[in-house]
């Protein structure tokens, strides 16, 4: 299969001596979902700046879709969408405006850009608000509005750079389901996130990276196979004073009538319903608590420290 | 990109440029015509009424054309050092930046804005100076192409301004510390020929008394300075600013970490 993005040997060391990245190499499918997770500092931004010739390398080789950086750049940055951290759009600017002139950096002539920008900034909401300047949108408008920019070229390969940070929950499952059409039609994309339910929720491969070097690169199911152990919200029946002894498990009392339950693979569930039974109290509901990825990244990265 | 793409990508900068400069004209197109309107009156009229004839025309005449390069030059300038540096400022400059748009076109998508600016300004000028004196072009080409090519270099002057800017401070020194006294004493309101031998030799290492002289002369037929060697010299600038501001954009400097 051809690989969408593939990341050889990739250094960099800033002006000022930091080294942010130690060598790292890094392969993306076409058609993936792909995290890039790490903590703050710890490399993402600066692989997705090379990538995205935001930032110059010092050493090693990137190619977007078979596309040398070095040699063929206009080719790889025609594959490539992208969508900062940052807002990085001109505020005084209408928002049809910022779509529309973004097209045209694509060599998209007027006439078919306005048709591109009609299509996705009504596909994100943003159609009303065509002729607002942007600083005049919420957080959350101009996150989608730096989307539709990115999109507008129809590029092989987004890169999205915590495009959820600071959305709200609603808006941020609607963005969700945005990128897994926009996946399952054929756009690769590489996601960074600080939410990492997000990251496991929408994607199919992970790579964390941490203090400039891969520390760990698989399908997000054989990482969450790792983890020996899940933590389940049990909703009881009737209040409870103070949290239970169930013996083998660890129990936290979360409210009146809530527990946190923690389970190792081995043991399973039954004998925690037997025991809260044997003590009076049935289970109402329950639900794994998510954020599974969460303690593995968690103990990833303080094995690396 | 082939040719045709190209040129949209150069065109696409060059109307937001337009568009940015004429969204915003009570800062950018006002100011100057109202400066050269006071100029005009005081120093053309009331002051130059006094002052008699210079260079064989009388005094209005003879400031009209510097004071028309004057405008060219400052807006010019100041077109591409604010709109550059804003968009580095804003991170905008990432959205050219990601797109495949060589260097190249970036550059010269700038610099035909800064002088869209620099020229509408200009012609804004001459068409107030009509109100004040009668304007008779000696040789048309000259003037226009010393207009054009004056406006590009000051336009290459802005952009690499605005590469090594990093406050908005920085983005008014060179135009308040050297260029403006290298306007005003570039012979805007007197010819050199006034000035002891020895000031006059000084004058002539400012460039900018060749560009308004080489104006003049285009619509008076007068001038301190020859004409040739003026364009010679304005030719050498744009092809060392065009070359230097390129190497700036390929290194990323100011832009890319």
């Amino acid at each position: 299969m051809t690989l969408a993005l593939s990341i050889d040997n990739l250094r960099k060391t800033y002006g000022n001596g930091f080294e942010a990245l130690k060598g790292i190499s890094l392969e993306v499918k076409q058609g993936d979902f792909f995290a890039l997770l790490g903590p703050n500092g710890a490399g993402k931004s600066t692989t997705l700046g090379i990538v995205s010739s935001l930032v110059n390398k010092s050493g090693g080789k990137v190619s977007v879709f078979g596309h040398d950086l070095d040699s063929e750049l206009t080719r790889a940055k025609l594959c490539l969408g992208v969508v900062p951290q940052e807002f990085n759009f001109n505020p005084f600017e209408k928002v049809f405006d910022i779509v529309v002139t973004q097209a045209g950096y694509y060599g998209i002539g007027r006439k078919r850009a306005s048709e591109r920008a009609e299509f996705y900034l009504r596909k994100l909401g943003l159609w009303e608000k065509r002729n607002e300047r942007a600083r005049m949108l919420s957080g959350g408008m101009k996150r989608r509005l730096m989307i539709a920019r990115a999109l507008v070229h129809d590029p092989k390969m987004l890169i999205l750079d915590e495009p959820t940070a600071g959305v709200d929950i609603e808006l941020r499952r609607s963005m969700w389901e945005f990128l897994r059409e926009i996946n399952a039609a054929g756009t690769t994309i590489i996601l960074t996130t600080h939410y990492l339910e997000e990251a496991e929720s929408l994607c199919r491969n992970i790579a964390i990276i941490d203090h400039g070097q891969i520390i760990q690169n698989s399908t997000m199911k054989a990482l969450l196979a790792k983890l020996n152990m899940e933590t389940f919200v049990l909703d009881l029946d009737r209040d409870i004073d103070a949290s239970p002894v169930l013996d083998g498990y660890g129990v936290r009392l979360v409210d009146t009538h809530t527990l946190e339950v923690d389970v190792e693979k081995s043991k399973g569930l039954n004998p925690i319903f037997a025991q809260l039974s044997a003590l009076g109290y049935s289970v109402a509901s329950m639900r794994n608590k998510a954020n599974r990825l969460e303690e593995l990244f968690v103990s990833l990265v303080d094995k690396n420290l | 990109m082939n040719s045709q793409l190209l040129l949209t990508a150069f065109w696409t900068i060059v109307v937001k440029e337009v568009r940015r400069f004429t969204r915003i004209w009570a800062q950018t197109l006002l100011p100057p015509a109202i400066t050269m309107t006071l100029y005009f009156i005081i120093f053309g009229n009331l002051i130059g009424s006094r002052i008699g004839e210079m260079g064989g025309f009388n005094y209005m005449e003879y400031i009209v054309p510097g004071l028309i390069m004057m405008s060219v030059i400052t807006n010019s300038y100041g077109n591409v050092v604010s709109s550059f540096f804003g968009t580095k400022f804003q991170h905008n400059i990432e959205e050219l930046l990601v797109a495949p748009v060589p260097n190249w076109v970036i550059l010269a998508g700038y610099v035909i804005g800064g002088m869209a600016r620099g020229l509408a300004v200009g012609l804004i000028v001459t068409v107030l100076s009509l109100f004040f004196t009668n304007l008779q072009i000696h040789h048309l080409g000259v003037t226009i192409s010393i207009v054009l090519l004056t406006s590009i270099v000051f336009a290459l002057g802005g952009f690499i301004n605005a590469v090594f800017a990093n406050t908005f401070d920085d983005i008014s020194i060179i135009p308040t510390f050297v260029l403006t006294p290298l306007t005003y004493l570039g012979g805007v309101f007197y010819s050199i020929q006034l000035l002891p031998e020895f000031w006059q030799g000084v004058s002539q290492l400012n460039p900018i008394l060749y560009m308004v002289n080489t104006f003049r002369y285009g619509i008076l037929g007068v001038s301190d300075i020859n004409v040739g060697f003026a364009f010679t010299m304005i030719l050498v600038f744009i092809a060392v600013l065009a070359g230097f501001s390129l190497h700036l954009l390929n290194i990323g400097k100011g832009i890319r970490s």
